[in-house]
């Protein structure tokens, strides 16, 4: 029979405190602690408050990932306090943590922050079932497995905001929608119940909440305590926007598209017709640093474009496999 | 050691906008006796942009590439990060699910191909760091890089989803703090600097589609490392290349900051610990001058 053997370490915590209506500026305060295998970091949270310092501010709940409330960044990694456990922390990060809130702009009062931004983005793609129920029905509104299963992963979402505050396009364009709100829109998209579809898809498509602003670097799909993976969300309503018939021709889409023709054409991406392609007249922009690169023998003039061998099978492949049109 | 031997999918901008690129994989292979049987058949990855489009049509053609890899008997070594990214989810989903691979070994089959699952599909950087060994590396070394800081840009599509990434190498990657540049940088004798943004993502997906947020990744990536006063920053990715090299002029009008910084891609690095001549390696096709060699 095996035994299993709790462990403890010594841990340096550096914890960001803050009171907004009192402090001028945030400081770090330190803590050295025995921490134990056992142990997740809201235990390490609690422990502050309960032996160093009763004023000490954080939210949290349930204890057991559910609510989403305790969502904290360990050095710099947004993470839910009660899920994560110290040894992972420690494996991840030596015996150094640092503890912040998901966005020290945002702070309150230490952990706490005003995840108001968050909210609002959230309410913005009505995450709600929009649907004309009848009031005395005959009976239920069946859903098959199949269909639940498409929306299945994004239901899990708690809004605990850890993907929205390591999102680092979220921290660059104040109107951009975020992981979490285009995950929450995806999972009503996806059930088949709901009638708002192509109103809301239509919504999302629009330029300013940057459905097409992702820029693809999966800090989502790391972060998400369950398993959310909001990136592959995104990639699911642009992959509706055109099945749907809601995405319009601009750079973006043209962008996506483009990879289908120049493949078609040449096996490989045609980096300057793909541009070309994106940008239509606008491509002058990029005029000067194309010409910087030319002297450095960075672009190919298209009679050079080089093709993938047995192209013909590219071709075949494209004409039988595609499943989308635009 | 018996002779390494891979199928290399070079990608696309290693045939256009980064000769240096190829030019140096070849240069390293050589002088470690790595033999790259390239995959001349292959197509595009979709760049993750064909799969914003048409999912099964970007499953179909990675397939194909890794079927070509297959017939060979091979591992397939990529030297992009978001061709390594493309294909192992490919791979992945299709060696997890039989009806998804079934659908598309039916069109495969058409062209005469059948993807199997037998090849494994790993990133040149971690076939070196797994199958060549740093150890030999060092021992290797014939101008070691002593001189110089050197700042590791990791690119996202190497490390995350992390899930995904650990089951293409055996070296464990940890996404917040990547290790495996940082040890090559040490084994050709450099010196790593650890800087914030070393793991961040440098926005080369959306420069067309959101121009201001891709310049201000860029910058705020030049800058990280010029803070932590490196010399040259080093990555495995050509697409994170041709952001931090091409573009500083926009990423430093993002950030309101002159930035600019030598940018080597790993192959180029470790050619220039192992003796190759700077031609060889291509130095001359870099828009941010490397002007210490």
């Amino acid at each position: 029979m095996s035994t299993h053997t709790i462990t403890t370490q010594k841990v340096n915590f550096k914890v960001f405190r803050f009171n907004a209506e009192e402090d001028y500026l945030p400081y770090y305060e330190d803590y050295t602690m025995e921490v134990t295998s056992e142990e997740v970091v809201l235990d390490i949270l609690n422990r502050i408050k309960w032996d160093y310092d009763g004023s000490f501010s954080y939210r949290r709940s349930c204890r057991h990932g559910i609510c989403g409330a305790c969502a904290i960044k360990v050095n710099g990694r947004a993470t839910l306090a009660c899920k994560e456990s110290m040894t992972t922390m420690i494996e991840y990060f030596g015996n150094e943590l640092t503890l912040e809130p998901l966005d020290t702009k945002r702070a309150i009062k230490d952990m706490i922050i005003d995840k108001g931004d968050f909210w609002a983005k959230h309410d913005a793609i009505h995450p709600y079932l929009i649907s004309d129920v009848d009031e005395h029905p005959e009976h239920e509104h069946l859903v098959t497995p199949e269909e639940a299963e498409e929306l299945n992963e994004a239901d899990l979402c708690i809004q605990c905001g850890a993907c929205h505050y390591a999102c680092p396009v979220v921290e660059l364009n104040d109107d951009f929608f975020g992981p979490a709100a285009f995950a929450k829109a995806y999972r009503f998209e996806s059930d088949v119940r709901d009638d708002a579809h192509i109103t809301r898809l239509n919504e999302l498509h629009e330029e300013k909440q940057g459905l097409w602003d992702c820029v693809k670097c999966f800090e989502c799909a790391e972060v998400c305590p369950k398993e959310v993976n909001p990136i592959d969300k995104i990639t699911k309503l642009h992959q509706m926007l055109f099945k749907e018939g809601v995405a319009t021709s601009n750079v973006a889409t043209r962008h996506a598209v483009g990879f289908k023709h120049s493949i078609a054409k040449h096996g490989l991406l045609d980096e300057g017709q793909l541009v070309l392609y994106s940008e239509g007249p606008s491509i002058v922009k990029h005029i000067p640093v194309a010409f910087k690169m030319f002297t450095k023998g960075k672009i190919v003039m298209p009679w050079n474009m080089p093709k993938s061998d047995n192209l013909d099978e590219i071709q075949k492949l494209i004409k039988s496999s595609s499943t989308a049109k635009f | 050691m018996e002779k390494l031997k891979y199928a290399l999918f070079t990608g696309c901008t290693a045939k256009q906008s980064t000769p240096e690129q190829m030019m140096s994989t070849m240069a390293v292979a050589k002088k470690l006796n790595i033999e790259l049987v390239e995959l001349t058949e292959a197509s595009c990855c979709g760049a993750s942009h064909l799969q914003d489009y048409d999912d099964f049509l970007s499953l179909v053609l990675n397939a194909r590439n890794i079927a070509y890899a297959e017939k060979h008997s091979l591992t397939m070594v990529t030297i992009c990060n978001t061709c390594q990214l493309n294909t192992a989810m490919t791979k992945h989903r299709l060696d997890n699910d039989a009806e998804l691979k079934a659908k598309v070994n039916e069109k495969l089959g058409e062209v005469g191909l059948e993807y199997k699952g037998t090849s494994l599909v790993t990133h040149f950087l971690y076939a070196i760091i797994d199958d060549f060994g740093l150890d030999k590396i060092k021992e290797m070394v014939v101008t070691p890089l002593s001189q110089f800081n050197i700042a590791p840009f990791y690119g996202c599509h190497n490390i995350r989803p992390s899930e995904l990434q650990n089951e293409s190498h055996k070296t464990k990657e940890n996404p917040y703090n990547p290790t495996s540049l940082d040890d090559l940088i040490i084994a050709c004798g450099g010196k790593n600097v650890d800087y914030e943004e070393k793991n961040k993502c440098c926005g080369f997906h959306v420069e067309l589609q959101a121009p201001h947020t891709a310049a201000h990744l860029t910058g705020n990536a030049i800058a990280g490392a010029m803070d932590d006063n490196a010399d040259w920053m080093v990555t495995p990715c050509p697409l994170c290349h041709l952001k931090l090299d091409t573009q500083t002029g926009h990423a430093s009008e993002a950030i309101g900051r002159e930035v600019s910084l030598p940018v080597l891609h790993m192959q180029q690095m470790l050619g220039l610990a192992l003796g190759c001549s700077s031609d060889e390696l291509g130095l001359n096709h870099h828009l941010s001058k490397v002007d210490f060699v």
